[in-house]
């Protein structure tokens, strides 16, 4: 069974008079353990797709089937348990809680965990911060980490409840390019470790690291393919280090 | 989620803006610690007023005679101040209730003897009036029914009257006149201080009421009749035992009324303390306007860490957290800081109000109680002025408190 799908959604925004069409229409499967780039220019309505995927913003019409339950009609609340239990959120700005430790910040989620199935939250995060390279981190605060450390925090975050997707939204946008190859390497150890990955992103070599690519433009899905030549951040990696021991 | 949990959620919050939090409990803390201080001195007053009260007898009873004039119709002449020894001997006689009854015949003179002379308050009294008014004396001793029999000249002095005219010490045994008439002085009466009014009680002398009648006044009608009963329980019923008997003995009719009042020593207590009741809630009414101050200082600082923690409270949302989530993690903040504020105020209160009572002499009383009200009090000014700001953050878009800048 598709892990995420969505059929004929549409978003409009009303702002004063005029009417906003930010999605068109947009259809879309994502199956369990994929990696997939979503691709398009500001405006292109990319932000209002993750923002639905994310069960952050409702459609407007259309059909969104997340893990077996339709988002449609769902409460606020509802939504929130949903975001809780079955998504992962990557921010562009990292978005962790200043002044507050790194197993702090992982352990967030769990605080809302209504369901009760986990039980050790502060292992639980403890775990999801090694399992980013974070292992020796746990007490450090945000000012105290790299960018890249940060995201790390963050993916930790969206680890830790295990969710059925992890959504990234701009993972890259703040972090220089050795840094960018860092983690895209983490996600694809993680998306070969079998977690599902939704990437969104303007940078065509980011995209790159994806298994399939999807394009929108003006509210819609205008390419959706496969990557025929997938680069491996691992072995980019690799590269620069001989690079920068040559020089 | 974990009630733990949303505490130490709070408690993170609050500790990682110290000097703020600081500044926004001090609106409670001296809001809490004014209501405290201003309770104690307004109990401290009352207490005062009822142990002067307590002062003037137990269980007492007073009679005095009725006003000239009863429902706007003239009585006419011998019809008022009709109390007469021989009231206080018929209720003394016929009262089942009564332990105690005593006639009290004032009159002023001077007394000469000793060093001087005084000008004082000569009270003619039977022995019971000692009973009554819970009276012993400091040297010396009582005069006895013997004496109030005989019309002996004898004499008991006001601790007052006593320090002035021997200083000494030595009256007991000493001859002092009363309008030309020497008496005897048996005993010297212990100190009781002065009344709620500020009178001395102890500015007086006191003569067989026998004696006062024949030697010093010649006035049969006398000031008032005090009695007391043997139980608090038993006073109003005593009450209704001596109109009748009174009625009685005035020869009233169905249709006249009382030419007496009777007046218990609750009734006196209670005209003596309206007074402070109302100057005590009014002192705690000005003190609490300034923990509604506190009040509005916590709203104002929690819209503020609204605004300011918006980006945290997308961050939550987008992990999660429910609305409501968010509305208790703000409530729950604003209730520590003003609880904790409250404590503080509780504290710095009772500090504040002993070392008043210290300062001025003013005695003050914290009644236990205010500990919870002052808690519940300003558990509820955090609630009240707390929510607010709690549902305009929960009530944020996910998408647009994460954009945030």
């Amino acid at each position: 069974m598709s892990i995420i799908r969505v059929e004929q959604v549409t978003k409009t925004y009303r702002s004063g008079r005029t009417e906003v069409h930010a999605l068109r229409g947009v259809d879309l499967t994502v199956e369990r353990g994929e990696m997939l780039a979503i691709m398009g220019a500001s405006g292109s309505g990319k932000s209002t797709l993750m923002n639905v995927l994310g069960c952050l913003d409702a459609p407007t019409s259309g059909d969104y089937l997340l893990d077996g339950v339709h988002v449609n009609g769902l409460t606020k609340n509802q939504l929130a348990d949903l975001r809780n239990q079955k998504l992962g959120f990557v921010f562009q700005g990292f978005n962790l809680l200043a002044r507050t430790s790194a197993l702090e910040n992982v352990e967030l989620p769990l605080f809302y965990d209504r369901t009760g199935r986990h039980h050790d939250t502060r292992a639980l995060a403890a775990s999801a911060l090694e399992r980013v390279g974070l292992g020796d981190r746990l007490d450090h605060q945000p000012s105290e980490l790299s960018g890249g450390q940060q995201q790390r925090v963050a993916i930790a975050r969206a680890l830790v409840s295990q969710p059925s997707v992890l959504l990234a939204d701009e993972p890259t946008g703040n972090l220089d390019s050795r840094t960018s190859v860092e983690i895209m390497a983490l996600f694809q150890e993680l998306n070969d470790q079998g977690v599902t990955i939704l990437v969104v992103t303007h940078e065509t070599d980011i995209a790159a690291c994806a298994r399939r690519i999807v394009e929108v433009r003006d509210g819609r899905i205008i390419r959706d393919e496969p990557v025929r030549q997938r680069r491996c951040a691992l072995e980019d990696l690799a590269a620069l280090g001989q690079l920068a021991e040559a020089s | 989620m974990k009630r733990t949990t949303l505490v130490k959620i709070a408690a993170q919050s609050i500790l990682k803006n110290k000097m703020r939090t600081l500044l926004t409990m001090l609106g409670i803390v001296i809001g809490v610690a004014a209501v405290i201080v201003m309770v104690a001195v307004g109990q401290g007053a009352q207490s005062r007023i009822e142990e002067q009260i307590g002062s003037l007898g137990t269980n007492l009873i007073v009679i005095t005679p009725g006003t000239s004039q009863q429902g706007g119709v003239s009585q006419g002449a011998g019809t008022f101040n009709r109390l007469t020894v021989e009231d206080a001997e018929k209720l003394e006689r016929e009262s089942l209730l009564l332990s105690a009854v005593s006639p009290v015949i004032f009159s002023r003179a001077q007394v000469i003897g000793g060093v001087g002379n005084w000008r004082v308050m000569v009270n003619g009294v039977a022995t019971d009036y000692f009973t009554i008014r819970d009276w012993t004396t400091e040297a010396g001793a009582l005069f006895s029914e013997g004496d109030v029999r005989a019309m002996r000249k004898v004499v008991i002095l006001g601790s007052t009257v006593a320090q002035n005219l021997f200083p000494g010490g030595d009256a007991v045994g000493q001859q002092v006149q009363l309008r030309n008439v020497p008496f005897t002085v048996v005993g010297v009466l212990a100190p009781k201080g002065q009344t709620a009014t500020g009178a001395d009680q102890d500015d007086v002398v006191i003569v067989p009421y026998t004696t006062a009648r024949s030697r010093l006044s010649g006035w049969a009608r006398i000031g008032q009749i005090l009695a007391s009963t043997y139980s608090p329980g038993d006073i109003p019923a005593a009450q209704e035992e001596i109109r009748t008997l009174m009625r009685e003995s005035h020869r009233l009719g169905d249709a006249d009324d009382d030419d007496f009042t009777i007046r218990n020593q609750n009734e006196l207590a209670e005209a003596a303390s309206s007074t402070t009741k109302v100057m005590s809630w009014l002192l705690a009414a000005i003190a609490s306007i300034s923990l509604l101050v506190g009040g509005i200082g916590i709203m104002n600082i929690m819209l503020v860490s609204v605004t300011e923690r918006t980006r945290e409270i997308g961050i939550r949302m987008a992990v999660g957290a429910r609305g409501s989530d968010v509305l208790t993690q703000f409530l729950v903040e604003s209730v520590v800081i003003s609880v904790l504020g409250g404590l503080i105020g509780l504290a710095l209160g009772f500090g504040g109000a002993a070392l008043l009572g210290h300062l001025t002499g003013w005695s003050t009383a914290t009644p236990p109680q205010a500990l919870l009200i002052a808690v519940g009090f300003s558990a509820a000014v955090g609630i009240f002025f707390g929510f607010y700001p709690a549902r305009q953050a929960a009530a944020l878009d996910p998408i647009q408190a994460l954009r945030y800048e």
